[in-house]
């Protein structure tokens, strides 16, 4: 069994926080998010209030604790069904070749011409504005990024050995592909994830921000962020301090991604 | 008594064209990797086929298990039509033929145990019920000379003759009568690959096997083998008993071969090489007899068409004008 | 010897990897004469390409690398940099066994031969290319005038061997480091290319070492032989006799491993175990738990090289005893 590295421990202990705030918002936040108090309108950071209080006197604390979980939700769901979806024509494609490489060929080089955020964005727009219809919007793009990695990989693999090996022994399709090769050929694919679940809540804030993501009253970073902008000159940290919070998210989901790649690395 | 049968046997591999080449309409060239080979394999024999790379031994060997599908010829295994076999008879088939493979450390999927890596394959082919796969596992170790505690280790925490044993074990776990090595020693160091050449033949003497033995390494091929077949640019030029051919060697080819052959016993030796030039890309191979342009001995007519293997007798053949 | 061309002491190799020292070279010393060509065999991790590698300096900076290489009376490993970039690509030139990886792929081979005429001689432009042509003619590439100007890709396999050993030769050097020059090669091209710098030592006088693990090429190749094992020197001496009369007991089971005049399908003779792990030290003989012929003390103490019979020496303490076994 490999030793656990340093950015891998730093990464997790990170997440570690960000979820027990998504798992546990009312046991850690000390007041109610959406708890007005006109006593303390745009109140500074202090030893009440933390992270300060936004124009209605709400405790930002609060509120970014209650945030976590719908950006953990963005990070997962918005990772997963791109994730799946990719991998699945990727392995298919990589194995089968041929006609079936030439469309994914074409599709790809469709899909990478334009970037990335403009085209969830172009998608959210048609199907309007909301969680559900971002996450369909990302997979429809985002696969793409799962499917070519998954892709170059089994053409590794199935050039292997052991899969010739398996193939002589008349093994079934299916037992080829999801037990000897998705196996080996996962690695670079869970590495990416976890550093797009990163990307991802970056991009959910931007949406959230743009107005295109969650929709208030869900709290959610980038909508704290975009209600604290009206306020940035004499409020700077409604919107700091859940930035903030999303950097250090990504820190975690980065540092995770890089420990991962270590600790997934197969021996020959 | 025959257990394999090759008949005119063709493998081509196409070269990519670029888009140039497409809108001019260039005819697509082809790697001509085998051409026309037609061989026997005699029940508990065992044949090498030798050659040095880019003869097409290889490619022949993974046509034989349909890791390949010929372009032309036939290959019929036990009277049956091993090219048309499907589904469950294909699966049959797979249980009868196996494949040593020549990478140790590719050749074993590194993410699943030694007994996974076993037990699958007799889980599969329900070569034994379930529950007694551990134990078929552990007869199969003791087959090959590996310990017992091996079944739940990864491949990554053996040597690499260790490994071949491992691949070896793999291949015996269906209980198959004729099994095809394709360089299964290249790998490994001359101290290692003695004892992986003794386990194998000791295996075929035990279990009565049918062994194909492909390799580079005349060495091996003379010490190992019944019989041999030659192979130059996807043809077979010589084919016959191991030890007259090594004795008197017929083709030009076969000849140059043999001499070039570092040996033990031999001592420093100043002077001419065997044979000289290149083999041709097979992409492009020369007319009539591919080993003319390199051949001492070739004639005019050489250049002109492809020799058959005509017989010398007792099972001999060469494939040269000129022997 | 005082007169020979190479002389190396004691040379020791310690690389600093993150799991800590790894000893590939542990006390090696031999000599090579003048004209002559010396071989090193062992198998993998036997560090006899790391002993070749360390003769011009051509290690990574994580191997620390002790003794003595003399060449011609001056050691090689406390040279100033300048000295040693003349010695080196001039009085002593490599070649290796990937020519692929060894040549420059975006340069023509004549500018790569050029390259080493500019660094190692005085030769103007005309010279050089005319230079460049005859060298080509001398490893056998015909046509030398336009292949000077084809790129290593245009080359077979066995031609840019050719183009690599041309490139080595360009300075004249007096000592040639091959190190598995034919390993990658098929078997028909590997005896022209050993034919090939068997005829170019005689012609250019030059004296050569060849590492391999073949031991047939060795015999066919080599006036002397010093055998290896995990990074020790294990029998040094004339081919034939080295050869006939092992008197190693690591050289007597590698030669009995190999498949031979045996009769046909006899079992082989192999080495059981593994070739040991360089990063532990080994306090006795490194062969010792694979040996068939062990006394008490090959556990502990470390056989030392020496003369056992005219210009033959051995790192066993069974060598009297095979000696004696084997007669005068």
């Amino acid at each position: 069994m490999k030793r656990l590295s340093a950015p891998l421990i730093g990464g997790m202990i990170l997440l570690g926080a960000v979820m027990l705030c998504a798992m546990i918002p009312d046991v850690l936040a000390p007041y109610d998010p959406l708890g007005f108090d006109f006593a303390a309108l745009l109140a500074p950071p202090s030893a009440a209030h933390p992270f300060g209080t936004d124009q209605f006197g709400r405790d930002m604390l609060s509120r970014t604790i209650s945030a976590a979980r719908i950006d953990l939700q963005i990070a997962l769901f918005a990772t997963i069904f791109p994730c799946v979806l990719g991998v699945l024509i990727g392995l298919f494609v990589g194995w089968y070749g041929g006609v079936a490489d030439m469309i994914f060929g074409r599709l790809v080089d469709l899909v990478v011409t334009f970037p990335f955020l403009v085209l969830v964005i172009a998608i959210v727009a048609i199907l309007g504005p909301g969680l559900v219809n971002m996450y369909i919007a990302i997979t429809i793009v985002g696969w793409v990024a799962y499917a070519r990695l998954m892709h170059s990989e089994v053409l590794v693999q199935k050039a292997g050995e052991y899969v010739a090996a398996a193939r002589v022994l008349g093994y079934s399709t299916p037992r080829i592909l999801f037990r000897h090769i998705l196996p080996n050929a996962i690695r670079p694919v869970l590495v990416y994830l976890v550093s797009d679940m990163a990307l991802v809540i970056l991009l959910g804030s931007s949406l959230g921000y743009l107005g295109l993501g969650a929709q208030p009253p869900e709290a959610e970073w980038g909508v704290l962020i975009a209600d604290g902008k009206n306020f940035f000159n004499q409020a700077p940290w409604i919107a700091l301090f859940p930035g903030a919070v999303i950097v250090i998210a990504g820190l975690g989901f980065s540092l995770t991604g890089d420990g991962l790649a270590d600790l997934l690395e197969v021996k020959r | 008594m025959t257990l394999l049968t090759v008949t005119g046997l063709s493998k081509r591999f196409p070269a990519r064209r670029g888009l140039v080449e497409i809108l001019r309409r260039t005819p697509r060239q082809a790697v001509h990797a085998v051409e026309q080979v037609s061989l026997d394999v005699m029940r508990g024999e065992t044949l090498g086929i030798v050659g040095e790379s880019g003869c097409g031994k290889s490619t022949l060997a993974r046509c034989l298990v349909r890791l390949h599908e010929p372009d032309g010829g036939s290959v019929s295994f036990d009277g049956t039509d091993v090219l048309a076999l499907e589904g469950d008879a294909r699966r049959r088939f797979n249980r009868q033929v196996q494949m040593v493979f020549q990478d140790p450390y590719g050749s074993l999927n590194p993410r699943m145990t030694v007994g996974d890596t076993l037990g699958e394959a007799l889980a599969v082919h329900r070569v034994v019920p379930a529950a007694e796969i551990p134990a078929r596992v552990r007869s199969l170790l003791d087959l090959v000379h590996l310990p017992q505690d091996a079944a739940l280790r990864y491949p990554h925490e053996f040597s690499g003759g260790q490994r071949q044993r491992i691949g070896i074990a793999r291949a015996l776990a269906v209980e198959p009568s004729l099994i095809i090595a394709d360089e299964p020693v290249s790998a490994l160091d001359v101290s290692v690959q003695a004892s992986i050449v003794n386990l194998l033949m000791e295996l075929q003497d035990r279990l009565g096997l049918t062994l194909v033995f492909i390799t580079h390494d005349l060495r091996l091929v003379k010490h190992m083998t019944h019989r041999v077949a030659v192979m130059y640019l996807g043809r077979i030029v010589e084919i016959g008993p191991t030890a007259e051919i090594f004795a008197r060697p017929q083709h030009p080819y076969t000849q140059a071969l043999i001499r070039a052959v570092p040996l033990v016993k031999a001592r420093r030796r100043d002077g001419e090489a065997a044979v000289m030039g290149e083999m041709p890309s097979p992409l492009n191979p020369p007319s009539g007899c591919a080993f003319h342009p390199r051949c001492p001995r070739a004639e005019p007519e050489c250049a002109l068409s492809v020799p058959d293997l005509s017989d010398r007798g007792a099972g001999w053949q060469v494939a040269c004008r000129r022997a | 010897m005082s007169g020979d061309l190479l002389e190396i002491t004691d040379l020791k190799v310690t690389f600093d990897t993150p799991r800590g020292p790894v000893h590939a070279v542990d006390g090696v010393s031999f000599s090579v004469g003048r004209g002559e060509v010396l071989g090193i065999v062992g198998e993998s991790g036997s560090g006899k390409s790391v002993t070749l590698r360390a003769i011009p300096r051509l290690l990574h900076a994580n191997a620390a690398v002790t003794g003595r290489a003399l060449w011609r009376g001056q050691d090689l490993f406390a040279m100033d940099a300048e000295t040693l970039r003349r010695v080196r690509g001039g009085k002593i030139a490599a070649i290796f066994q990937e020519p692929m990886s060894a040549l420059n792929p975006v340069l023509p081979i004549g500018q790569q031969i050029d390259e080493v005429l500019v660094a190692h001689t005085t030769h103007d432009r005309a010279a050089r290319r005319r230079r460049g042509a005859e060298l080509l003619g001398l490893v056998g590439i015909a046509s030398a005038a336009t292949r000077l100007d084809q790129y290593p890709h245009e080359f077979s396999g066995g031609m840019r061997q050719r183009a690599m050993i041309a490139i080595a030769l360009a300075a004249n050097p007096e000592l040639l480091l091959a190190d598995e020059p034919t390993t990658a090669l098929d078997v028909t091209i590997q005896d022209q290319i050993l034919k090939l710098m068997l005829r170019l030592v005689a012609e250019l006088g030059m004296s050569m070492v060849l590492v391999t693990h073949d031991l047939g090429v060795i015999a066919e190749t080599c006036d002397r032989v010093a055998v290896m094992y995990a990074g020790r020197l294990c029998e040094t001496g004339v081919v034939a006799e080295v050869f006939e009369r092992p008197l190693h007991a690591y050289t007597r089971a590698l030669l009995q491993s190999m498949p031979g005049e045996g009769a046909a399908r006899a079992q082989l003779i192999p080495i059981p175990g593994q070739p040991p792990r360089v990063d532990k030290p080994v306090p006795g003989c490194a062969f010792a738990p694979r040996c068939t012929l062990t006394e008490a003390r090959c556990a502990s103490e470390r056989p030392l090289l020496r003369a056992l019979a005219p210009a033959h020496a051995s790192a066993c303490h069974a060598g009297e005893r095979l000696l004696a076994e084997t007669g005068p």
